[in-house]
This record gives C-alpha cells, structure tokens and sequence, in this order.
C-alpha cells in the first residue's frame, strides 16, 4: 500500500470506497443466491463495478417477494401510495447529482444530459404519484344496468408483474415501466438492463428509503436470456412487460411462454399515454347489488 | 307438486333445409364444398345442413372484411354507424319470437330463457352499443380512438346468440369489421343473424359467419385479422394467445370459470336457495361463470342443503319448448359425456351425489340436476370446470376461510355473496378474485355492465365502457 502514501505530505492519500452493487429483493439488498457476479463496463470497456448475477432461483425468490408484499400494497389506500412514490421523486431529487454520474458512466451520455434525463425520472415519478387515487374515478364508475340494481366497476391491480427493462435506457425506462404498474397496486419483479445494472440497482436505495414496503418493486441483474424466460414462464406471474425487448425473436418466444398461464402481454414497440400504461396492469371488477330489498333479488325460477 | 299441462310454444321460426357461409353479404357454400348437420339436442333430429368453412373461406372472408372496413365501414361516421345498428336491434326485437324459438331448437335450453333472456339482452346489446358510434371519444381510453381493423371473433355454443351480440356489437359500434366463427353445434341463430344484416341493408363485408369446428377457429385465430376475441375453453384459450404472439394482433379472452357462491350464515336463505339454483341450473350450467361450488358457512349448512334439495325437487326438466320447463337439454352427446365422466370421477373420488327423481325424454341428451356433498377442494368436481348441472358443496367456518376457498382456484371469473350485511358484503366482493361479484342476487347480465375474469378465465371485458377498449386503438 505503499503507493499511496504521499512522501512529501507523509499522510495516507484516502482510499475510496467503492460500491457492492447487489440485487434488491423484498426490501433487501442480497448478493445472488448462486454467489456469481459479472463485471460491468463503460461503452468503451473501463471498468465499474461487479454486479450480482441473479440465477433462475433468485427470480423464484423474487416472485415470492412481490406475490407476498402484493396484497398489502393494493390494500393500502391510494392516498398513501400516491405519497410514497412522490417521496422516491423526494429522494432521487436529493440524489440527482450521484444518478446522473452513474447514469453517464453507464450510458456515455455528456453528464448534463444525464442529468436531464434523472430529472425526467424524477417528474414521471410525480406524474404517477398524482394518479394514485384518480385512476379508479377515471376507470371506473357506476354502470346504468337495466334493472333494479346498484353496478359499479372499479379498476384492481393485476397483480405480480415481470419486467424485462429496456436495455438502453436504464433509469428513465425503469421508472416508465414500475410506475404505472406500482401506482394501482401491483407489485414487481425486474430484469434490469443487462449491460447498464447499475442506475437500477442505485435506483433501489432510492426505493428502500421511500418508505415503500419491501417486495414492492424487486431489481435483479443479471443475463435476461436466463432472467427473463424463468419471469415468462413462472405460474405466479400475472403480467409480463416485454416493452423493453428489442429482440423480435425472443420477445415472441418469451410471449408464447406467457401464454400458457395467460398472462398479459404488454409486446415491445407499444407505445401509449400514462393511462394507457395505467390500463395495462390493472383488472375491472364489477359487483352487483341489489338496489332494495333482497326479498326481490334471487333468481328467475 | 303440482302437475302441470304441457304447454309449448307454438311459433316456428321458418328454418331452411341447408345454409351456407356469410361471406362478403352473400351466402355461399364452402370452396371445397363441405357440409355439416347441425342436430336438436332435445331429440337428436337433424335440423338443418350448412357448409364448413375453411382456410379458402376465411381468406375469402377476412378479404371481404378487410375491404368493407378501407372502403366503407371504417370512413363511415360514428352517427351513420350507429344507426345501423340501432336498425339490427330493432330487427332483433321484431324477430324475437322466431329467434327464441330457433335457439331453443338448435342448443336445447329451455324457450323460458331464450324468450326472456338469451334475445332481448342479445337486443340490448346491439342498441347499447349503437349509441356509443358516435361518442367513442368520451369513452375514456383516449382523446381520438381508431377502430382496429378486422376482427376475428370465435364464440361458443352455451349463448349462441349472445355471444355473437357481445362480439359484434361493440365491435362494429367501434368501426371494426368482423369475421366471425359460431359454434360448430349452435350456427342457427348466427345464420339467421347474416339474414338479419341482409335485412338491415349492412354494407357488404361488415358481418362475415363462418360456421365450423375447430380447425375453422384455428384458421380464423390464423388469418391476417388485426384482432381476436374468443369466448370458451381455457385449453382453446391458451392455445391463442400462443398463437398470436410474436404478431401484431390484439386479443381478448373470455374462458372458463368455477366460481364460488358463498353463502353467510346471515344470509336471507330464502332468496339465496333461489340463487344458489339460478347460479348452477340457469342454462343446464352451461355457464362459463356458473355458481358451481356452493360455499356455505357450516351452521347453517344442514338448513340451506335440505331447502335447497326440496325446490331442486320442483325443477322441470324436459321439453325445451315447453314454457314451464325450467331445465332443457344438454347441448351435445359430447358435453353429456364429460358432464358424466365428471360426475363419476365426484362419486369415486367420495362425494355424496344427490339427485331429484325427475323423468327424463328418452331421446336426446339429458342429465338430471345434481348436487355432491361431502366436496374436497382436491377433488376434480370442486376444481374443473363441469359445465353442466352439476354443484360441488364445501362448507366454512369462518369468513377467512371463506374467501380462502373462493380464491383456491386459477380461474376468476365470478363469485356470488349471500349476507343481509352490507359491509360485510363489501369485505367479501373486495377479497374475491373474479370478474363479476353478485352480492344477493346471480348470473345478471347488462350491455352496460362490463364482464370478463381474471386469471385463467382471461383477459378483457366485454360490455360498459370498459368493453370498448377492446375493440379501439387507443
């Protein structure tokens, strides 16, 4: 260590200290269960940091964690989970500065446009924080049933989410596909970008210190060619997120694996307002009540 | 009991002895010229032949769509679309009798339900849907929605007439033009529906019925439409969405069901014994979201089995063209074979089955109302899909355990809850994982109430505003 000892003012020159980037997993930061890594890069090849390399156990582990922390979410009240994602625009806000350093190393972009673009993460995250507790007024509604009964319809999240993220765009196109889906309760579990981990996984502490209940939104870094078939395929999966595949080939196959538990598909390419993504992740229920006495309801016999 | 004299419906729909596919306005027998019978479940007689179509006949078909779609349906305004289909419902209505009558004949459920329920909300949904033509932007699913395209459409046989409504009607109100595949033992209504738009003077190409089996629903799901809808099995259900991915075409999905009917131990057991019989008998249980497991809170178990058994005792079971039968025909030989092959699995596997000494006609194809006691929730009878007249009967304690055993199952289609509470009726509708909760009533239906279910019984809905993003490009 002798290096770094500067002879002139003979005190040690500070080492810094680097960063263990690991998964984010039911409100814990855990290394992969499988103890792999893998080195990610610059564009042009210098060195960043090691990040966790999930395995197919770490997707299962994942899936529990959201299919767990899903009910008490959606239980919550919208009001509460419209504050909550408005403190995450709180806490990246107070961090821009770190996003959009680790943003421009991980993507090459010039540190101002970097910044620019935390800050588009930050207003979409107030966006989502506002729709909360309008989406199920705007969805939903009382339906003008022929008859003497009292119908109303209101908007439930889907459920556990899967999504493989956007491989180029790894902060705003994160917080583009949580949001939608966590503002209306669903929860989540996410193939970060494979080349570019590191803004996703930072974006976790983000989380963390949100006050968002752990196993809400699940980050797992690692090979989507082994992430993503596992989060298609799972049987505890109600929605898949394939907007960020760029790959037609395995966009389809991944899409066909959905299909044997039916899960819905949001296809690479479809683009569409917050509503539209609002709309996506979310099921209508409809209750029907008799309007008077019950001594009139029954059936037809 | 009273006896009571027959009393059958007179009217008959003026049936023709062959029909052919709907292509482009015209009929038209199928390119290679095959043909199927389509037969009266209630006596087994042929009622007529019809061509099958194929793959020639779908190309033809979704050709014939896709140019009325570019050249007329699609510039077409919103107003002058509407107006059509306020026309066909007029037309429905006027017809009513005939289509009733000539449903019964060709699915075998009884004339009391095609009359009262089957034709006017198949009506209502056509005049429903006609008003929304021209108010697509104020649906809520975007500032300046754009009809699809051409859509494929393949429906079931248990509400042929229905079905078709809630297929056509939102589609067409949206712009979209339709190919679209009836059952391959129910085409009669849909038939006569192609009459019905020739009637109406519908623009050629706008409404195209393929009659078939399943090879003319695969080749349908195939073509170049730009959007599927299905309504039936989740095995079929499934088989779609693998066979859409990778394309560009939208889907939706209306599939099975096994839905619970729980019933509080403050419930007012009257008017749930009436529901309890309506959610598993209405339509022979044909019903994708069918009341067919019987939920009931353990104290009052006893009380509801033994009411339930002494109205189940007055049902009438017989001619479907008998106004006072409450209980038609089986659809098929085929379902009436899986209808016992289930049963029999529910026996062996150590339920107790129940079953009213009713006669049965001895031509046609017929299974008594039936009720299994003694359920496990491991026993196939609580867990598949019978769709026949068929209740599985679980009991439960508390109102956790009830909402458990609703929710152990990966369909979620629909639910029913009995309780004079109406808190406690929206804890339940809140915890339950379904489509559709009917809160002291089941199995109502409304052009303006959206339906469809979660899980494996699909996605998308199907009526109200909600029915509509199906059928838009947003």
């Amino acid at each position: 260590m002798s290096k770094h000892i500067d002879p002139v003012r003979t005190e040690p020159v500070r080492l810094r200290v680097k960063k263990t980037y690991k998964l984010y997993v039911g409100g814990k930061f855990p290394r992969s269960e499988s103890g792999r890594s893998y080195p990610v890069t610059t564009p042009d090849g210098a060195e960043l940091a090691n990040a966790a390399l999930a395995s197919r156990k770490d997707v299962r582990d994942a899936v529990a964690a959201a299919r767990k922390a899903q009910k008490p979410w959606a239980g919550q009240t919208a009001y509460l989970r419209g504050q909550i994602l408005y403190r995450a625009a709180e806490m990246l806000e107070g961090r821009a500065g770190q996003y959009a350093e680790e943003l421009s190393d991980a993507t090459g972009a010039e540190l101002h446009a970097a910044l620019g673009t935390v800050e588009q993460a930050i207003d979409r995250l107030v966006h989502y924080a506002g729709w909360t507790d309008k989406v199920a007024a705007v969805l939903g509604g009382a339906n003008p049933v022929a008859g003497p009964y009292f119908n109303h319809t209101t908007p439930e999240p889907l459920g556990v989410v899967a999504v493989v993220a956007p491989g180029a765009d790894p902060l705003l196109g994160l917080v583009e596909a949580i949001a939608p889906a966590i503002a209306t309760g669903n929860t989540v579990v996410v193939a970060t970008s494979e080349s570019m981990p590191l803004p996703a996984l930072s974006f976790g502490e983000v989380l963390a210190t949100s006050d968002l209940p752990g196993g809400v939104v699940n980050l797992l870094s690692g090979k989507t060619s082994e992430l993503a078939p596992t989060l298609a395929s799972h049987a505890d999966v109600n929605g898949l997120d394939l907007s960020g595949v760029h790959d037609s080939d395995l966009a389809t196959e991944l899409e066909a694996a959905a299909a044997e538990t039916l899960k819905v598909v949001r296809r690479p390419g479809r683009s569409g307002d917050s509503l539209d993504l609002l709309r996506q992740w979310i099921e209508y229920k409809t209750v029907w009540h008799p309007a008077g006495m019950a001594a009139t309801a029954g059936g037809g016999y | 009991m009273f006896d009571y004299a027959p009393a059958p419906e007179s009217v008959r729909p003026d049936i023709k002895e062959h029909y052919g596919l709907f292509i482009g306005g015209e009929f038209t027998d199928a390119a290679d010229g095959a043909v199927f019978k389509s037969v009266n479940p209630s006596n087994e007689e042929v009622l007529f032949t019809v061509a099958e179509a194929g793959e020639a006949d779908v190309a033809a078909a979704v050709a014939a769509a896709r140019q009325a779609h570019e050249t007329v349906w699609g510039p077409m305004s919103g107003a002058e679309r509407g107006k059509y289909l306020f026309r066909i419902a007029r037309l429905l209505q006027e017809k009513a009798r005939e289509f009733a009558v000539a449903e019964t004949l060709d699915n075998g459920k009884p004339i009391k339900e095609t009359r009262d329920f089957d034709v006017p909300t198949a009506a209502q949904h056509f005049f429903y849907h006609a008003g929304w033509a021209d108010k697509l932007s104020y649906a809520g699913v975007g500032a300046n929605p754009k009809s699809l395209g051409v859509i494929g459409q393949v429906i079931p046989w248990n509400f042929p007439l229905l079905m078709l409504s809630w297929k056509i009607a939102p589609a067409l109100a949206c712009g979209n033009t339709v190919v679209l595949k009836p059952a391959e033992t129910t085409p009669l209504t849909a038939l006569m529906f192609a009459e019905l738009c020739q009637e109406a003077d519908l623009p050629p190409g706008v409404v195209n019925i393929l009659p078939g089996a399943g090879a003319a629903g695969a080749a349908v799901v195939n073509s170049p439409v730009d959007k599927v809808a299905f309504t039936g099995s989740t095995a079929v259900g499934r088989a779609i969405a693998g066979a859409v991915a990778g394309s560009k075409k939208k889907v939706t999905l209306e599939l099975g069901g096994k839905a619970a009917n729980i019933v509080f131990d403050d419930a007012p057991i009257d008017q749930a014994v009436e529901g309890i019989v309506n959610g598993i008998f209405f339509n022979q249980g044909h019903v994708c979201c069918a009341g067919s497991r019987l939920l009931v809170q353990e104290s009052i178990a006893d009380e509801v089995l033994a009411r339930l058994k002494d109205r189940i005792a007055t049902l009438r079971v017989g001619d479907p063209l008998d106004k006072n039968t409450d209980v038609g025909a089986i659809n098929s030989a085929e379902q009436l074979a899986r209808i016992t092959a289930l049963t029999e699995a529910g026996e062996g596997e150590g339920a107790e089955v129940w079953q009213p000494s009713c006669d049965l006609p001895e031509t046609g194809f017929w299974f008594r109302p039936t009720i299994f006691t003694g359920v496990q929730q491991s026993m196939r009878i609580a867990k598949e899909e019978i769709f026949g007249p068929v209740l599985s009967v679980l009991t439960f304690r508390t109102p956790d355990e009830a909402i458990a055993k609703a929710n152990n199952t990966p369909y979620g289609l629909s639910a029913g809850v009995w309780t004079e509470k109406g808190s406690k009726i929206l804890w339940a509708a809140q915890r339950l994982r379904a489509g559709v909760v009917w809160a002291n009533t089941f199995n109502q239906f409304d052009a303006a109430s959206p339906f469809g279910g979660l899980k494996e019984s699909g996605y998308g809905r199907e009526g109200g505003r909600q029915g509509l993003e199906a059928y838009l490009d947003v």
